[in-house]
Parts: structure tokens; sequence; C-alpha cells
């Protein structure tokens, strides 16, 4: 991956988000044997090998900036800040996670954080992102909101009225496609009309087409940055399309023996983590703070984990409380 | 006070709750320059401009995202859904979106958001703009749902539902929006869960919702003549919904009768049927009547809705056979 420019972020926000990919893929990593070992249970759908997206938006967005997701959302959520023990014990089913154990791998929430929601049905986050970006707009908050989904979603209504509503109105919304090249099982070029599912849809809408490399963190920020920054002043909203790959397959049932083996090869080999390491090391960062920043991120994972395991399981008596305001679920008198 | 007419008091009750709270706004198709499909919208844009009252493409999906994500980044939105018939195209907004994420999130988003939309028959617009849709909201864990009946009703329900936290469908009987009512001069109020009883009787309860409680009301008057003394109940609010009033009501007439405008098949008063038979079986002196549409989409030729949705004869004459068992 050869540059032709010098990466715009310092040192200290590159080993950020070598901090930060380095720290998505490790909890992900530690959730799939969580898994093996029957600890987590239901289904997941790791982004292992797409860390380099989430780190580079991760690092462009100020402390109220404001990042929806999908089911692929791990990565997201933690890297907006959400406490890695309270994601893994949701993952658990604990009552310390971060939903109370009620939202579980496809819905990791931290409001707090400015993660507002992984949206598991496809396309629906597009149009409240763009409803969040109003609101923003309106109050005069300056905010930014970022949106994350897959390729997949290029196909479904709600992606083109939210990118439509988003640029008749000049929304402070980023639309990041993750194109992972695969619609869940479905090469995405199979079953599109156009090469670059997002990119090639963007000029319906009046925006800019964007293709980055999105195993590439410097360069995944550098756009990020621009585009974050047009969108807090007023120039409103875009489309990015970054060019990634699932390492693994769909969700967890998933072993994804339909993909090329010279495709999984070529791919491997560009593992935005590796990559980024050396780029860092030929730039002149000390190769021992890289090896610090892995013990540290094991460690955290580690801890993580063991207080994960030691929440208790949710109290029965909140089974049925948090449908309404009033922290209850009656429905009658 | 004053006489409104219904579409009337909803452009008061908007302006009413805008006027109040800046976070308030609305948006919708064909609301802001045009005044709403049915005039129901009228004045607003003028009074309260085009940041808070816009108009939007034809896209229920980002018109419904929309307002989720303005109520979970603080304002208090409203949006009107031209027909409810338009819930089946953002119904994953609706569904899953915005009535799962409180729960989802176990507490941490607040959605305090209002959907209001025109709904039922007896206009003849055919079977995909006359549907009664209230049940598909009453049977989604998360979301309120009232059907204000009168102008009165249509203005204080509402300002209930916009300062409510929670998200609350909004449904108004378009075939009612040239009826009249009398409307109190200041402010109005309502209560969300809260029936109400429009005439007091003896031997039967007359449960009705929306455009069915003039006709039960209608049908009421008739029957007194005939010497059956109906106490007849707008259920108003669907969810919370009023058990206590129904329940009371029962126990006091020992007869029960649905008036509902839906199809047959899990209608609203299946479910309070359900709790009446449940709770109130000992003072049950006859079985349980529901009058509802046959189980068909609405036709629209006016012969063929008006034998389709219950008229007051029809009213009369089953709640009639009711009190004669």
């Amino acid at each position: 991956m050869a540059r032709t420019s010098p990466p715009i972020a310092g040192e200290t926000v590159r080993l950020g988000m070598y901090r930060m990919m380095q720290e998505a893929r490790l909890f992900e990593k530690r959730a799939q044997d969580l898994f093996l070992e029957g600890l987590i249970k239901g289904t997941s759908h790791l982004a292992l090998g797409q860390e380099a997206v989430a780190a580079g938006f991760a690092a462009a967005l100020r402390a109220d900036d404001l990042v929806f997701c999908t089911y692929r959302g791990h990565a997201h959520t933690l890297l907006r800040g959400a406490p890695m023990a309270a994601l893994m014990a949701e993952l658990m089913g604990r009552a310390t996670g971060i939903c109370g154990g009620k939202g579980g791998s496809m819905h990791l929430t931290d409001v707090s954080h400015g993660a507002m929601g992984s949206y598991a049905i496809v396309g629906a986050h597009m149009p409240i992102a763009a409803g969040a970006a109003w609101a923003a707009q309106q109050r005069g908050t300056g905010q930014v909101v970022v949106c994350f989904f897959g390729d997949g979603t290029t196909n479904i209504g709600s992606f083109h009225e939210a990118l439509n509503m988003a640029a008749v109105w000049r929304l402070p919304v980023v639309y990041v496609c993750e194109n992972n090249l695969y619609m869940e099982y479905t090469p995405i070029g199979q079953v599109t009309a156009v090469e670059h599912p997002a990119a090639d849809r963007a000029a319906a809408y009046g925006l800019e087409r964007i293709v980055v490399d999105g195993n590439d963190a410097d360069e995944v920020h550098e756009t990020a940055v621009r585009l974050v920054g047009r969108a807090r002043e007023g120039g409103g909203p875009a489309l990015v399309e970054a060019k990634t790959y699932r390492h693994g397959g769909h969700s967890r049932a998933d072993p994804a023996k339909y993909r090329p083996e010279d495709e999984v090869r070529e791919w491997l080999a560009r593992d935005p983590i590796p990559a980024y390491r050396e780029r860092l090391v030929a730039s002149g960062v000390d190769a021992a703070a890289i090896d610090e920043i892995d013990r540290e991120v094991l460690e955290l994972v580690d801890r993580a984990t063991e207080e994960a395991k030691s929440g208790p399981f949710p109290d029965p008596g909140a089974l049925e409380t948090e449908l309404w305001a009033d922290g209850g679920s009656a429905w009658r008198s | 006070m004053a006489e409104l007419t219904y579409r009337e008091a909803v452009s008061r009750a908007i302006a009413q709750e805008m006027e109040r709270d800046p976070s308030v706004y609305f948006i919708g198709e064909d609301v802001a320059a045009a005044g709403g499909v049915f005039k129901t919208t009228e004045g607003l844009l003028e009074r309260f401009g085009p940041d808070r009252v816009r108009d939007t493409p034809i896209s229920e999906q980002a018109i419904i995202g929309a307002v989720m994500g303005a109520a979970m980044n603080g304002l208090r939105p409203v949006a009107e859904l031209m027909f409810s018939d338009f819930f089946a195209v953002c119904w994953d907004l609706i569904a899953n979106q915005i009535a799962k994420t409180r729960y989802m999130t176990d507490g941490q988003v607040a959605l305090p958001l209002v959907i209001r939309t025109a709904n039922g028959g007896g206009v003849r617009f055919g079977a995909q703009h006359s549907q009664s849709v209230e049940g598909w909201a009453m049977a989604i864990p998360g979301l309120k749902v009232v059907v204000p009946s009168t102008p009165v009703d249509m203005i204080g329900l509402f300002a209930a539902a916009v300062r409510d936290p929670d998200p609350v469908i909004v449904v108004e009987p378009k075939v009612l929006y040239a009826s009249k009512g009398d409307v109190p001069d200041g402010e109005i109020v309502d209560r969300l869960g809260s029936a109400k009883v429009l005439r007091e009787g003896a031997d039967v309860t007359i449960c009705a919702l929306g455009a069915m409680v003039p006709k039960a009301l209608e049908a009421a008057e008739r029957l007194s003549s005939d010497g059956v003394d109906a106490e007849v109940m707008d259920v108003r609010s669907l969810v919370p919904l009023d058990a206590t009033t129904i329940l009371g009501s029962v126990a006091k007439t020992g007869r029960f009768v649905t008036v509902e405008e839906n199809p047959r098949l899990c209608g609203w008063g299946a479910e309070v049927a359900s709790l009446v038979a449940e709770e109130r079986f000992f003072d049950l002196d006859a079985p349980i009547v529901r009058i509802t549409t046959p189980h068909i989409p609405l036709p629209a030729a006016d012969a063929l809705e008006d034998l389709a949705i219950p008229s007051v004869d029809a009213i009369a004459d089953k709640v009639k056979k009711a009190t004669m068992d």
C-alpha cells in the first residue's frame, strides 16, 4: 500500500489508532473464543479485518459526536469509548452488560459515549442517523453524526430515502459504507448494478464520489477529518465507500466456504494491523513502544474478560423493566 | 368556548404544543405549504416557519426514522403519516426500532415522539386508504396508542402525547375531520390511558373507539326508546388501556358490547373482551358481543362500504339482541 503523501495525523494520533485497531481485534478474537467455550450464546457478527475503518473515524470525532452502526458493531461501539468489560458482559448475557443483558451482540449501545446503537435490521439506522443530524443542525450543537453500514445496505430502500433527505436538508451526517465485498454470503457485485455499491450511487444525491482503502487507517482518518470537519461547518452530508474485507464469515454460523481461496489469501496479506505496524516503524516509531501497546491491550482484554465473567446474570425482576420511561412495562390500569 | 371542526382542532393542537415548547418540530408529506391533504395543518408553516414545519419527500421510512433520530438527540418531533395504511411501508422503523430501542438498551434511549395519522374508512377511498390499523400498533410492546373521537379530545390527547416521554401513535378517524364540537379557550391537556363514559346507562356497556363513538351514541339514543338503557364508553386510549373504567362499567351493567371499525380478527375489542371474560365473568348476564367489519379489506363503492362498517342500525340491532338474552 504505497502512499503518495505523508499522513496528516501526528504520531500520538497514529499510535492511538493502532491501539484502537488492536483493541477491536483482540476484543473480537476473545469474543470468538468465549463463544467456543459456551460463555457467549446466540450469534455474533465479527468485523475482524475491518478495524481500520472504525479506528480512522473514531480518531476524527469529537466527544459529543454521535455514531450509529450495525449488528457488526462491536468495534464501533468499543472505539467510541464504551467500557470493554461492559461490552463483554453484554455478549455474555450478564446484568453488568452495557444494556443489562437486554440487547446482546447485535444491539450494543452506549449513549453516554455517543454510541447511539447497533441496528440489526439492514438499513434501518440510515434515516435514524439523519434524524439525529437534523436535531444537531436545528439545535446548533455542532455535533456530527457518523453512520456505518455494510455494502448490502446499498440495495435497500431506506439507504436511498435517507441519503436523499440528508442531502436536501444539508444534514451534518457522514455515511460510511464498509464494503467487505459480501452482503452476508453473496458477493455484492453479483447483486448490484454498479461496481461500487455506495460510491457509484453518490451522484444520485448530488454527493461527491469517494472510495478509500478501508484497510489503511491513515487514509480513512484523513478522509474522516475532511468530511466530518466539512459537515460540522455546515457543508452537508457525505457518503464514503471504504473497501475492506471480512476475515471470517458473515456470522458465527458461517464458515465462509463460498469465498475463493486466493481472494482470502490476498486480503489476509493486507491485514490492516500488521501493515500499519510496519508503516509506523518505517516512519520512525520505536517498535518497543508498539510491543508495549500490544501488551497493554492484551491485559485490558484479559481484565475485561475476567470482570465480565464474574458479573451476575440478570435478576428476574429486570424482565419487565424499561419498556417505558417510567421504568416499567404496564399497559393497563 | 368555540365550535371547531376536528380538522381545525388538529392544527390548534399542534400549534398549542409548538408554541409552548421550542423543541417540538413537525414534519410530513404536504403538511407545510399545502397545509396537509386533509387541511389539518393549515397555517402552521406561516406561524412557525420552515425549520419547524417541514415538507418531506414521499419517504415514509425517512420520515419515521428522522423523528426517531431527532428524539434521540434532544427534539420532541411530531411526524404525520398521511394515511395509516402507510404504516406498512415503514413498519420496521415503528415496530422494530422505535418500539424496541428503549427496552433493548435498558433505558438508555428515550424516544419522546408522536406519529399522527389519518385512519379508517367511510370516505370511499378503497382498501389501501381506508384501513383501521390501530390494532397493529396496539400489538407491539413499546408503543402507546390513542384515538381521539372529538375536537376537544384531539387537542387534549395530542398534547398529552407530545408531553409523554414515550413514543405515542395518535390515530385520527379521517371520516370525523369535518365533525364539530365545542372546545374551551386556553390550553387543553388530557391524560393518556383514560376512557370516558359519554352516556350513563344500566343495561349494557357499549365500548366504542374513534369513528364508532358517535354511531354508538346515536344507537344508544335510539335504544332508549325501546327501553334499553345503554352506557356508552369511548375507549380513547388503547395503550395504556383504562381497564379500571371498562371493567367497572361491566360490573354495573352485566352486558358488554364492543363496536370496532377494524376487521374481525385481532381487533382491539378482542383484547378488551378477553379482559372482561377473565376478570368480570361472574358479573356477566349475557355473552360478550363484538361488532366489527367483516374480515375483508374495505371496498370502495359506497353501497358496499356502508354494508361493511358498523352502522347505527346494525349497532342498535345487535345491542338490543344482546340485552334480550
